[in-house]
């Protein structure tokens, strides 16, 4: 019963974050400028790094965590530089 | 599913609460992504996402595989640390790119620099 | 001893964090993980940071500072919460949230230590709902943009006493 439960209850979550997903997307596509694509992307980044934390809960399994771990170190990486990138027109001087 | 089947009511409860809290306050941040109007507005959106969003879904996951594996798994105080620490540094970043571009422009929804 | 371990702090942060993500308190892990935190120091060493304060990162070791430092996160995490809850009715239009009209502020401050600062900039901008923008170092004026416009004034106050004095308590 319990278990039944908590399967609903993590596919709503998955459900949820997906749906979470698409409006960043959308932002992406559509701008209108440089920083709101990147701050979408940014948003993607953690959200996708959630989704699978949600995966590792369902199929039991820790691995997924330095999945999830790995995209935050990256995710970060990748909008400090682009950040940098709209500020002077390049990444490393 | 392996080991959800023998989950007693006490954990399931509270983990699959965390998780569903988790994932619609993510969901709220990325709506006020989509909804709101302005760049300067928009950036408050994601710390929704990157504060209480994760913080609920790592929470379940520590409680979850703490109970599981009866030890303490606390590997998800690493993501929590990292992105606590990461998150105003990009938002901050993202923010400041915006101000320079803006004033570049001579946007007037920006206050001018100071005088000097 | 302290030429050996320049940062024993941060040797023991980084101890931490490699034995969290081996997961394990095993022999093996905890001796990597010595060896990690030392080069670790050294590196910090040959960037040469400013001191943290005027007894330096010690400083914190003492118990009135140790007390204030986890009042200051317990007022964090509460803040966080509570400002998430904000930002989310603003962000739904829940009926009787207000029409939010956003806006920029200047807020004059009286911290001058760079760590302080810091650590204020990292507090309001992870608090959903306000972003620290810039901070003009001349006049010790900080920008900050906030979504829910209450007035000025009012802002001004929240982040001089609200966070402002606690961290002076801590760093100055």
């Amino acid at each position: 019963m319990s278990a039944t439960l908590f399967g609903w209850a993590v596919l709503a979550a998955q459900i949820l974050l997906v749906a979470a997903m698409a409006c960043p997307l959308w932002r992406v596509l559509r701008g209108p400028r440089a920083q709101d694509r990147v701050l979408a992307l940014d948003t993607l980044y953690i959200i996708s790094a959630m989704l699978l934390l949600v995966f590792g809960i369902r199929t039991g399994s820790t691995h997924y965590f330095e999945a999830a771990l790995l995209i935050t170190l990256l995710g970060f990486v990748a909008t400090a530089a682009l950040a940098k990138f709209l500020m002077r027109g390049e990444v490393i001087e | 599913m392996n080991g959800a089947a023998d989950l007693p009511l006490w954990l399931a409860l509270p983990v699959a609460l965390l998780l569903l809290a988790g994932a619609g306050l993510a969901l709220v941040g990325s709506i006020g992504l989509m909804r709101l109007r302005g760049f300067y507005d928009r950036v408050h959106a994601p710390a929704v996402v990157s504060t209480l969003g994760i913080g609920c879904v790592l929470l379940a996951s520590m409680l979850y595989f703490s109970v599981l594996q009866t030890r303490f798994v606390l590997h998800e105080l690493l993501i929590i640390v990292f992105v606590v620490v990461t998150t105003p540094v990009t938002l901050m970043l993202l923010t400041r790119a915006a101000l320079y571009r803006d004033r570049r422009e001579n946007s007037d929804e920006v206050p001018p620099l100071p005088e000097d | 001893m302290r030429r050996l371990l320049p940062y024993p702090l941060l040797g023991l942060s980084l101890l931490l964090l490699w034995m969290l993500l081996q997961d394990s308190a095993s022999p093996a892990a905890l001796l990597l993980g010595a060896v990690l935190a030392l080069a670790g120091c050294r590196v910090l060493v040959a960037l040469r940071l400013p001191p943290t304060g005027p007894r330096g990162l010690a400083a914190l070791a003492s118990l009135r500072r140790l007390r204030a430092l986890v009042a200051l996160l317990g007022d964090v995490a509460v803040e966080v919460v509570r400002s998430n809850n904000a930002v989310a009715r603003i962000i739904l239009r829940v009926p009787g949230a207000r029409e939010g009209r956003s806006g920029f502020v200047h807020v004059p401050l009286d911290m001058r230590n760079p760590y302080g600062l810091a650590a204020l900039a990292c507090i309001l901008t992870a608090t959903p709902g306000t972003v620290w923008v810039d901070y003009d170092e001349a006049e010790s004026i900080m920008l900050l943009h906030v979504l829910d416009m209450i007035d000025e004034e009012q802002w001004v106050r929240i982040v001089k006493d609200k966070w402002e004095r606690q961290l002076m308590d801590l760093f100055e």
